[in-house]
């Protein structure tokens, strides 16, 4: 069922959230969290389309806030659908005029009580997100490196800026390397004498890995730089021989470990529903992430 | 539940604050024997196809199934491959199942067959060499009970049992995986934990029940111990009687030759609605690993007995035939394979009182049964009636019991049952529920038993199935009721379809209650 609502304000979308999930049979009333999702007329329908991927698995009250021109008076358009397709409930919110500024007043009536609130930025994100008004309202803020124009310069900003419950989409990319990695090593038991990446430069992903490897592995990462947007090998040195991980097509990975032939492992790129997911699976703040950055942050040449 | 000290031991690159890296087994072969069979086919091939898929199992991960047909590699990969498709629950990638394929052998022969021990041997030892899986095997006996003893002992008899000695890979292990029914009685269930311990150390053995998923148990133990809510209410002052249903709405299928002659108490009494009752009747362990859990679940088994009175309080029947959901379905003694005369129960219920300070009183209802209304599993706490009600008692007719009910599947969640008042000017209180689903509230797909199975075997992740002496105990409880049954002369039948027999109804009735509709 959807419902819109023009000229209007946060007191009367959620009485019509209430008459609606009635009508509709009551449906999702174990909503868990409350995802918004901050974003302009380019991105909203790529990230919405992932938001209500996720509430299939996962039933949310999604909140996309559309932030338009600042100019003339306030004005609060409201979009609200329920029950079909997803299972939650997703409000779209298009905020114009004065009304820009004070973005978290719209949304702040419309949180779930008690549960847990996600602010995710899938264009540009503020450099400072537990300082903005709307990320203040959340506990974990996902940032997208890659969606900035300058996407490394922007991961580093960001990471000056870090509160607990930050974390980038890049570094979700990166779980799948780094669980063949730590796979790699489960196998090999002489320490890592240095490594090298080969990746694209300007690549956020390939920076963070960089940063974790040579954080938790206390040597030196060399890095070659690519033309290619991702991460394309990575090797591993030791006493016993090379620990080598390199892209191949289709999705999997040639990983070859010493004393072994090099054998073909999946190596997906996932959607971004997929990383969302990871990222919601677990709501209090990454550690790792925040060793890793402290690390890439004193390390800066 | 870590993997610290097993085959990771001090890699870098682990830390359990790192929850987003899965945890992935070590480099090892599975070895499934019976792998033809209706089990593998149906589960385990495809668990450890969507093991792969999520990138849970090793890099040179081997699958090697021994059987007695003459396939080669590429038949038994074919065979594979078109039972991991129609099982997976993840998205089929061709590039998984080539990584998959690499590592997959088989060897042919039967059990006795000395030949083929050794070509298993030398397969093992070659993939060892070539896969990398450096000693690490897991053997998952998908075989019927009476074949353990052989395979068990040929395994020994191979040197394949134990790993020690191999100076090429000190670290390594060698596991057992075997499936319920553990024996049919105590006897037999001491005899069939003879053979198996004599020749694999306990913590290397793995006894499988894949109704009771670690899943299952792990969000019992959350619901019960991570709340205040409910433990102050858990105990006879405040909980009249627990229920504990297991229903299938299937018939015996192509099981006849092994249903026949066991029956439901012995194939899911004994050990999978025993297990549910210890868990939600014991008290709280003091830590969460297997062997305070084992502790706390065999006080409860030592000290539970079935009712003193057999002939009153127990029930078992066979289904005749009748319309189960729309479609006519054919009575036990009608079903292929199985005899005109068999007295084996199809539905079988047992109350079992808990002789300690908290469930003195207490009863708990067990019951199993197939060709019931529907499929269910729940775990019904039911509890005491408020001791006054300041309304007239027009007002709570319609108000039963509050109850909390645990649904272990399908659609695994809980449900509050309670009395409220019907909205308008008459006083009149009705039972509502409250319901929470656990799959409607998480991001996480819960993990299909089998996948989180193996992958606890490959792991090394103790189990938290039962150990020989929680089987011996269960079958101390239930022989009695066997036996009993065993000197009728003749069993009771419900209509396939149904709820059961009216026995069933009738030892309900004599306590003052009855059977919940799941």
């Amino acid at each position: 069922m959807q419902i819109t609502l023009e000229h209007t304000n946060s007191s009367e979308i959620a009485r019509e959230l209430v008459l609606v999930r009635k009508a509709s049979g009551s449906p999702a009333m174990d909503m868990v969290l409350t995802l918004i999702v901050v974003c302009d007329d380019e991105t909203v329908a790529d990230a919405l389309h992932a938001a209500t991927t996720l509430s299939k698995e996962h039933p949310a009250r999604i909140i996309g806030v559309i932030i338009g021109k600042g100019s003339g008076a306030a004005d609060l358009h409201a979009k609200i659908r329920v029950g079909s397709e997803t299972s939650g409930e997703s409000i779209l919110l298009r905020l114009s005029g004065r009304l820009v500024t004070h973005a978290e007043s719209a949304v702040l009536p419309l949180l779930l009580p008690d549960s847990p609130v996600v602010v995710w930025w899938p264009g540009q994100a503020p450099t400072d997100p537990s300082g903005d008004a709307m990320g203040a309202l959340a506990n974990r803020r996902l940032t997208d490196a890659e969606a900035a124009r300058q996407p490394v310069r922007h991961l580093r900003a960001v990471a000056r800026h870090y509160a607990p419950g930050d974390t980038d989409l890049s570094w979700t990319r990166l779980t799948p390397w780094r669980a063949l990695l730590a796979a790699a090593l489960d196998q090999v038991r002489s320490p890592v004498t240095g490594g090298l990446i080969v990746a694209g430069s300007g690549n956020p992903a390939g920076v963070l890995l960089e940063s974790w490897l040579e954080s938790r592995l206390g040597v030196h990462i060399r890095w070659r730089k690519v033309d290619s947007e991702r991460i394309e090998q990575v090797v591993l040195e030791t006493a016993e021989g090379d620990v080598t991980i390199a892209r191949g097509a289709d999705g999997s990975a040639s990983f070859s470990v010493p004393g072994s032939g090099a054998r073909t492992v999946p190596l997906p790129t996932r959607a971004l529903a997929e990383l969302l997911a990871e990222d919601l699976r677990r709501l209090d703040a990454d550690a790792i992430y925040a060793s890793t950055i402290r690390h890439m942050l004193k390390d800066q040449t | 539940m870590t993997v610290e000290g097993m085959t990771v031991g001090a890699n870098p690159l682990r830390d359990p604050q790192d929850r987003r890296l899965p945890q992935i087994a070590g480099p090892c072969s599975l070895v499934i024997f019976g792998v033809t069979g209706d089990l593998a086919q149906r589960k385990l091939i495809p668990a450890i196809y969507d093991l792969a898929n999520r990138g849970l199992l090793p890099p040179g991960f081997a699958l090697v199934g021994f059987a007695r047909h003459d396939f080669g590699k590429e038949t038994f990969g074919r065979l594979v491959k078109a039972a991991a498709k129609a099982g997976a629950r993840t998205p089929w990638r061709e590039s998984v199942w080539k990584q998959l394929y690499a590592g997959i052998q088989f060897v042919e022969g039967s059990f006795d067959d000395d030949d083929a021990w050794r070509r298993l041997r030398s397969t093992l030892d070659a993939l060892d060499q070539k896969q990398g899986t450096q000693g690490n095997h897991a053997f998952y006996l998908s075989i019927p009970p009476g074949l353990f003893p052989v395979v068990v002992s040929k395994l020994k008899e191979f040197g394949l049992a134990t790993a020690d000695g191999d100076p090429r890979y000190p670290q390594a292990w060698r596991r057992v995986v075997i499936e319920k029914p553990f024996g049919h009685d105590l006897q037999s269930a001491r005899e069939l934990n003879a053979i198996v311990d004599e020749v694999f150390p306990a913590e290397s053995v793995f006894r499988i029940d894949h109704y009771l998923g670690k899943e299952t148990v792990q969000n019992i133990l959350a619901f019960r111990f991570a709340n205040q809510l409910f433990e102050p209410v858990w105990n006879s002052n405040y909980v009249d009687h627990v229920q504990i249903t297991m229903a299938e709405d299937i018939g015996i299928g192509t099981r006849a030759g092994y249903y026949d002659g066991i029956g439901a108490a012995r194939d899911v009494i004994q050990n999978h609605l025993l297990q549910l009752m210890a868990l939600v009747a014991m008290e709280e362990p003091v830590s969460f690993d297997a062997k305070s859990l084992r502790i706390e679940k065999q006080k409860i088994l030592a000290n539970a007995r079935p009712a003193p009175r057999l002939d009153l309080h127990t029930a078992h029947a066979q289904y005749t035939r009748g319309w189960a959901g729309g479609v006519e379905v054919d009575g036990y003694l009608d079903e292929e394979g199985i005899s005109k005369d068999s007295r084996t129960e199809t539905f079988a219920a047992v109350r079992v009182d808990i002789g300690t300070r908290r469930w003195a009183g207490v009863p708990f209802y067990l019951r199993v049964g197939k060709r019931l209304g529907r499929r269910v599993t729940e775990v019904a706490v039911v509890f005491k009636r408020a001791p006054h009600l300041p309304f007239s008692s027009d007002d709570v007719e319609e108000l039963g019991e509050n109850a909390l009910v645990m649904r272990i599947q399908p659609d695994e969640g809980v449900t509050l049952r309670f009395g409220a008042k019907v909205p308008g000017t008459v006083m009149e209180i009705r039972d509502v529920n409250m319901d929470f689903a656990y799959g409607g509230t998480f991001v996480e797909d819960s993990p299909e038993a089998y996948e989180r199975l193996i992958l606890d075997v490959l792991l090394g992740d103790p189990p938290l199935f039962p150990q020989p002496e929680e089987v011996e105990l269960s079958w101390q409880i239930l022989d009695p009721v066997i036996e009993h049954w065993a000197r009728q002369k003749s069993i009771d039948t419900y209509p396939a379809g149904t709820w059961g027999p009216e026995s069933a109804d009738e030892m309900m009735a004599r306590d003052g209650r009855r059977w919940r509709r799941p």
